[in-house]
């Protein structure tokens, strides 16, 4: 750690970690469910627990990438934050307002939850993903905008380098597009056709900025290979992220009653998507070949490989799947998509916000790296999440073939629970392979209780002497 | 060809092909705008209607049920509901009343959300009318 303020940073990785963990919790339950139907309910239906498991995600991925952010800008800057108060409090503000937020969808019903927090006024809420109270929202809107302050104020008066400019610029785009929560209109076409501005042009656009920006961090550090040689990939990859992502948002004005030519624009755009996900592979493989050191931080690199990977598995080989329009007309809405979602999710990023933080958590615990046997531990939860995650996947899809063809495509489709009834197999798989993500997450968080002192770096350089092109 | 890509030929295609696309998705937003009422059935869209939508959302219907393919996988798709119960508000109201509070043993179930007769109408219509929207033709069949 160079700087004093990055160590706020660790506030926000040790939310994040807590959440992670919390958000598994009820995606075990939710496994349950689909399975026993009525487990826990009316107490906790599914579309309250559903609820929990899908913000939860998204706000501790946030904490992630503001906490990987405190730790990133001051050390690419080099300077102190312009204000480590401002960090700590909106801290407390954001994690004191995702508790609350939680803890109202499980112990009030969701209707109440509406109506006690005003929802007529201006209604946002009920939503997919978008369905915390407008006070809420607003909230979230406050604390971003302070963070972008901190951070931009800090970036502005540093150096700048080109990972601060996309992570900013993708930290601005998170923020903008996130003011399309607000827009709900009554005509259900344009609702969800700006709903989408939120939730696609997040995910397929401006967090694939943040993504680029922290693996290229965690690369560049870890392999010591030449910051001209990284910035070119981080262009090229962040470059066709948006020429890819911002009309292959089209893939999803197939069927909600836009005009046809998206099925084009969709289909083709969406078949480009995967081509930055491909070059971040590329790019972490390319860096850790060419490295100049071996890290003492193994297992770090060894989740930005994961994250090159399985980024590139879950949202572009399994995005790529369904993105036809001809292909998604059978698949829309299915378990397929689900299954997309969760290695998609998992691979891009939870996965880089693990690198991040398997990266600056010992430097901000005072070390290198964590020792020899902690990585272990470490490398062991990380195949363990990673293999069963695969698996959710893989069970996820067969369940979703399965459903499409008895419920869409044989001479005599069959009604939706009963296809259900039928997919049983395939969901207690499912659920036992996330018991095992649930495990691998124990073994992770076990790995920080280990002590002791690293290795030293290897020096490699004279193998690969430094690059330049 | 490596001395051709340089890093500011790669920052100009980061700046200059985010522009462009951007720029673009405007205009089809734009074009969009103007040719959906032909399918949006917005000549349908009744003050009960919108507060059908309401609803809808302030009862987190979508946390199970998919609507035109979005939300949860857990429930059946409802775009269609009303082509599928015999273009009978009246059956999707029955449906929505009969659900037991306490569930049912082993099997997932709708809770009972305890609607007044205007709430039921009104989410009833809504349904009607989101099965009016012209969404080239999908789902594929009455199973959704």
């Amino acid at each position: 750690m160079k700087y004093q303020s990055q160590a706020v940073s660790k506030l926000y990785f040790n939310a994040a970690i807590a959440l992670f963990v919390a958000q598994i919790i009820f995606g075990v339950i939710l496994g349950l469910q689909y399975v026993i139907g009525d487990f826990l309910f009316p107490y906790i239906p599914f579309n309250i627990a559903r609820m929990v498991h899908t913000n939860l995600l998204i706000v501790w991925l946030l904490f992630g990438f503001m906490g990987a952010s405190y730790y990133m800008v001051p050390e690419e800057s080099q300077r102190e934050l312009h204000s480590v108060k401002l960090a700590k409090i909106l801290f407390w503000i954001f994690f004191i307002a995702a508790a609350l937020i939680v803890l109202s969808y499980l112990l009030l019903p969701y209707q109440r939850l509406a109506e006690l927090t005003g929802n007529s006024f201006l209604p946002t809420m009920g939503r997919e993903f978008l369905e915390q109270p407008t006070i809420g929202k607003v909230g979230i809107v406050i604390v971003c905008l302070g963070f972008l302050y901190n951070v931009g104020m800090t970036i502005i008066s540093g150096r700048k380098t080109v990972i601060n400019v996309v992570l900013l610029t993708g930290l601005v785009g998170l923020a903008l597009l996130f003011l399309f929560a607000f827009v709900n209109p009554e005509n259900l076409v344009l609702d969800k056709y700006y709903w989408w501005w939120v939730v696609h042009l997040w995910v397929e656009g401006v967090w694939e900025l943040i993504l680029a920006s922290l693996l290229a961090f965690v690369l560049i550090k870890t392999t010591g290979v030449d910051r001209e040689v990284v910035d070119k990939w981080v262009y090229i990859i962040v470059a066709m992220a948006l020429i890819t992502g911002i009309i292959g948002t089209g893939h999803h004005y197939f069927f909600m009653g836009a005009p046809s030519y998206w099925l084009w624009l969709g289909s083709i755009f969406g078949a480009l998507e995967p081509i930055p996900f491909f070059l971040m592979t590329l790019f972490a493989f390319n860096m850790v070949n060419k490295r100049r050191r071996i890290h003492a931080n193994r297992v770090a690199v060894l989740w930005a490989l994961g994250t090159g990977v399985m980024a590139f598995l879950g949202a572009g080989v399994w995005g790529f799947l369904h993105t036809l329009a001809p292909v998604n007309y059978f698949t829309h809405g299915t378990q397929i998509t689900a299954a997309h979602g969760h290695m998609a999710f998992y691979g891009a990023y939870v996965m880089v916000v693990l690198a991040i933080i398997s990266y600056a958590m010992p430097k901000l615990r005072g070390r290198v790296a964590n020792s020899n046997k902690a990585q272990v531990v470490e490398m062991w939860s990380f195949w363990l999440m990673t293999i069963s995650m695969v698996f959710i996947t893989l069970f996820l899809t067969a369940a979703g073939i399965v459903q499409v063809y008895l419920q869409r495509m044989g001479d005599q489709p069959l009604p939706y629970m009963v296809v259900q009834d039928k997919l049983q197999f395939f969901y207690w798989l499912r659920e036992g392979a996330g018991i095992i993500f649930l495990i691998g997450l124990l073994v992770y968080l076990s790995s920080f209780l280990i002590k002791g002192e690293s290795d030293q770096h290897i020096d490699v350089s004279h193998k690969n002497p430094a690059i330049k092109s | 060809m490596k001395d051709l890509f340089t890093k500011s030929v790669a920052r100009n295609i980061y700046y200059g092909g985010s522009l462009f696309f951007i720029l673009l998705f405007l205009v089809l937003t734009f074009d969009t705008h103007q040719r959906i009422p032909a399918t949006d059935n917005r000549e349908n869209l009744t003050e009960e209607v919108s507060h059908g939508k309401r609803l809808w959302e302030e009862n987190n219907c979508v946390g199970c049920h998919t609507l035109l393919g979005e939300g949860a996988y857990f429930a059946p798709e409802l775009a269609n509901v009303y082509d599928r119960f015999g273009q009978s508000t009246e059956a999707i109201k029955a449906f929505i009343m009969s659900r037991p509070p306490n569930g049912i043993p082993g099997r997932r179930s709708m809770p009972q959300f305890n609607f007044t007769d205007a709430e039921l109408n009104a989410l009833a219509e809504f349904l009607k009318y989101v099965n009016g929207i012209d969404a080239q033709n999908w789902p594929p069949n009455i199973q959704g």
